[in-house]
């Protein structure tokens, strides 16, 4: 989960499912085709200005809305390493675990980043290090349980075991 | 220390301690997926290893999204969830049985009082006004629900909502559940439960209530609960698939804290672009005019949405500039609005009539918006983009503004066509 000097994308509250992936386009869960699509609705050139590693910075509420897992899914496939938000809807919040996309609860990194800053986030220490503007914020850390199914590797592995167990 | 109805739900189906913030292992009593959630849970399914579902009539894939399928993708991703319904032997409908299914799993009581329920769909939360803890996730969890039978929910908080007072004929669950998103806005319930009381649903029919609880989502809730009276066990009773056991809310029950809506001198609401907690008076856009009216959906689909529409386009023309887009959400509204003679009425009046499906609600098909478009709707969502193009614009409201707004061709309180 650890992220190493990613470029910063910023958007605003309520960022919706359907602006980060259409609907029109649900008919695949393949993350190379929904990460073409990433954001479209709401900034149709995102993906060609995007870098591989870069991070998305949104603000109150991000991924409210359908529970379509297309969404994270998608910001993964677009190769966006994490999000950083005030607060997020809690279906997103759910399926970004089960889906391994980092994601970070920090209302004062979401406030002072501004798109292009340089970010760089600690998980174990809970800490995210903005380069550009030399400050440090710190995260709101996991329950413990959703940090054990984190460590685990998301949902998958941890039902795996189970099924293993029950056979 | 008294419990809230999630509460006392959760403890009915869980070892673990109920308390506010702990995460809880539970039992679920029914998990769904449609046809666009459905595949990706099977793949997620095959991937955890598991072989058959934890019980075949417990878990269910509706095809109502894109379906009758829009395109060749759409039904290559339908025949995906078919075929694996077939292999598991667990409940799926076809097209021209099956309704949209937060309007048709109610009808088939699938979901019952007490149950814990889990849906690969937002508006699963629709199911809170049958008095159960019915909550959206995502394709991996309901993966884990199918492979399992079980789930992790985290102890919400619960707001509890008083709706007091009297409300008038042209006042629906839907302006009820706008008027509660003006007040809290989008997130104003984010991880919360909404406990709806007050003497206000005392008298609300089943439909309005499906209506309010299905909205519960668009305040950032996990769910919006009834609490079961003689309304919802009677419903329920008559529709039954298996055996439930109601669960109530404790006297010292402790609230996050209680909103108060008088609905007395509510008038007809409308929320405007681009947001479901952007409400107005309707009749503050009088001037607007529009170019679409959907009237459908899993917030207002059902009978009584249906007949308030047509008990106002009875005798009248849908404007010349507007395409008037009714979907009952299931056959057994499609019947019943036949029988009444409701299609017709619509037929007469100018308005395209469809097989139950969501179509245009989140942009699927059968009433797509065109740049600069405007469009009064009876469904959730009125997000950039949600019914077509980014520069369309959607107007979210009742059957009865929907109906009006068709025939005047501009958003419209009913009320104007009594005058």
């Amino acid at each position: 989960m650890k992220i190493n000097r990613a470029k910063a994308w910023t958007f605003g509250s309520d960022i919706d499912t359907d602006v980060i992936v259409p609907a029109r386009y649900l008919v695949t869960d393949d993350e190379q085709e929904l990460g073409r699509h990433c954001m479209e609705d709401i900034d149709p050139d995102f993906v060609n200005r995007i870098s591989p590693g870069d991070i998305i910075v949104g603000k109150e509420n991000f991924g409210c809305g359908s529970s379509r897992e297309h969404a994270p899914i998608a910001i993964k496939g677009a190769g966006i390493s994490g999000v950083i938000a005030s607060s997020f809807a809690r279906i997103f919040y759910r399926n970004s675990i089960n889906i391994g996309l980092p994601i970070f609860v920090c209302p004062e990194a979401a406030e002072d980043i501004s798109s292009g800053d340089i970010v760089s986030v600690d998980p174990v220490n809970g800490e995210i290090y903005n380069e550009t503007k030399d400050r440090t914020y710190k995260t709101a850390p996991f329950p413990p349980f959703l940090q054990d199914l984190i460590e685990k590797g998301g949902l998958v592995p941890s039902v795996q075991e189970k099924m293993k167990g029950a056979r | 220390m008294g419990k809230t109805m999630v509460e006392a739900i959760i403890a009915t189906h869980s070892k673990d301690r109920v308390e506010t913030g702990n995460i809880c292992q539970v039992k679920v009593d029914f998990a769904f997926a449609n046809d666009i959630t459905g595949p990706p849970s099977v793949n997620v399914f095959r991937k955890m290893g598991a072989q058959k579902v934890f019980d075949t009539q417990k878990c269910a894939i509706l095809p109502d999204h894109f379906t009758p399928n829009r395109d060749i993708a759409s039904a290559q991703q339908t025949k995906a969830a078919r075929e694996f319904a077939r292999e598991q032997g667990m409940l799926y409908w076809e097209v021209g049985r099956v309704g949209v299914e937060h309007a048709f799993l109610p009808e088939k009581g699938y979901i019952l009082p007490g149950d814990i329920v889990l849906g690969a769909d937002s508006h699963t939360c629709t199911g809170g006004a049958l008095s159960a803890l019915s909550s959206g996730v995502g394709s991996t969890d309901l993966a884990a629900v199918w492979a399992t039978g079980e789930s992790w929910l985290m102890v919400p908080q619960t707001i509890k909502v008083d709706f007091q007072g009297k409300r008038s004929k042209w006042i629906t669950g839907k302006d009820m559940v706008l008027a509660l998103l003006g007040k809290i806005g989008t997130q104003g319930a984010r991880y919360k439960v909404l406990e709806f009381h007050g003497d206000a649903i005392t008298d609300l029919p089943m439909d309005d209530r499906f209506t309010i609880s299905n909205m519960a989502v668009e305040t950032g809730g996990k769910a919006g609960i009834f609490v079961p009276d003689s309304t919802i066990l009677e419903y329920a009773k008559e529709r039954a698939s298996r055996k439930f056991n109601p669960v109530y809310p404790d006297r010292d029950a402790v609230y996050e804290k209680m909103i108060e809506i008088d609905v007395t001198n509510m008038e007809p609401l409308v929320a405007a672009p681009h947001s479901p907690g952007n409400v107005h008076p309707a009749k503050d856009f009088s001037d607007t005019a529009i170019d679409q009216v959907f009237i459908g959906s899993c917030t207002n689909g059902r009978f009584r949405d249906i007949e308030m529409a047509a008990k106002i386009l009875e005798g009248k023309k849908v404007h010349e500039n507007v395409r008037c887009v009714v979907i009952p959400a299931s056959y057994e509204v499609y019947n019943e609005a036949m029988e009444k003679g409701y299609l017709r009425i619509f037929s007469e009046a100018g308005a395209s009539i469809s097989t139950p499906t969501c179509g245009p609600c989140l942009g699927g098909h059968t009433g797509i918006l065109a740049a600069g478009e405007k469009c009064v709707s009876t469904s959730n969502r009125n997000f950039v983009g949600r019914m077509g193009h980014t520069e369309s614009e959607l107007y979210l409201a009742s059957p009865m503004v929907a109906a009006a707004s068709a025939v005047t061709g501009r958003i419209t309180d009913p009320r104007e066509l009594e005058e």
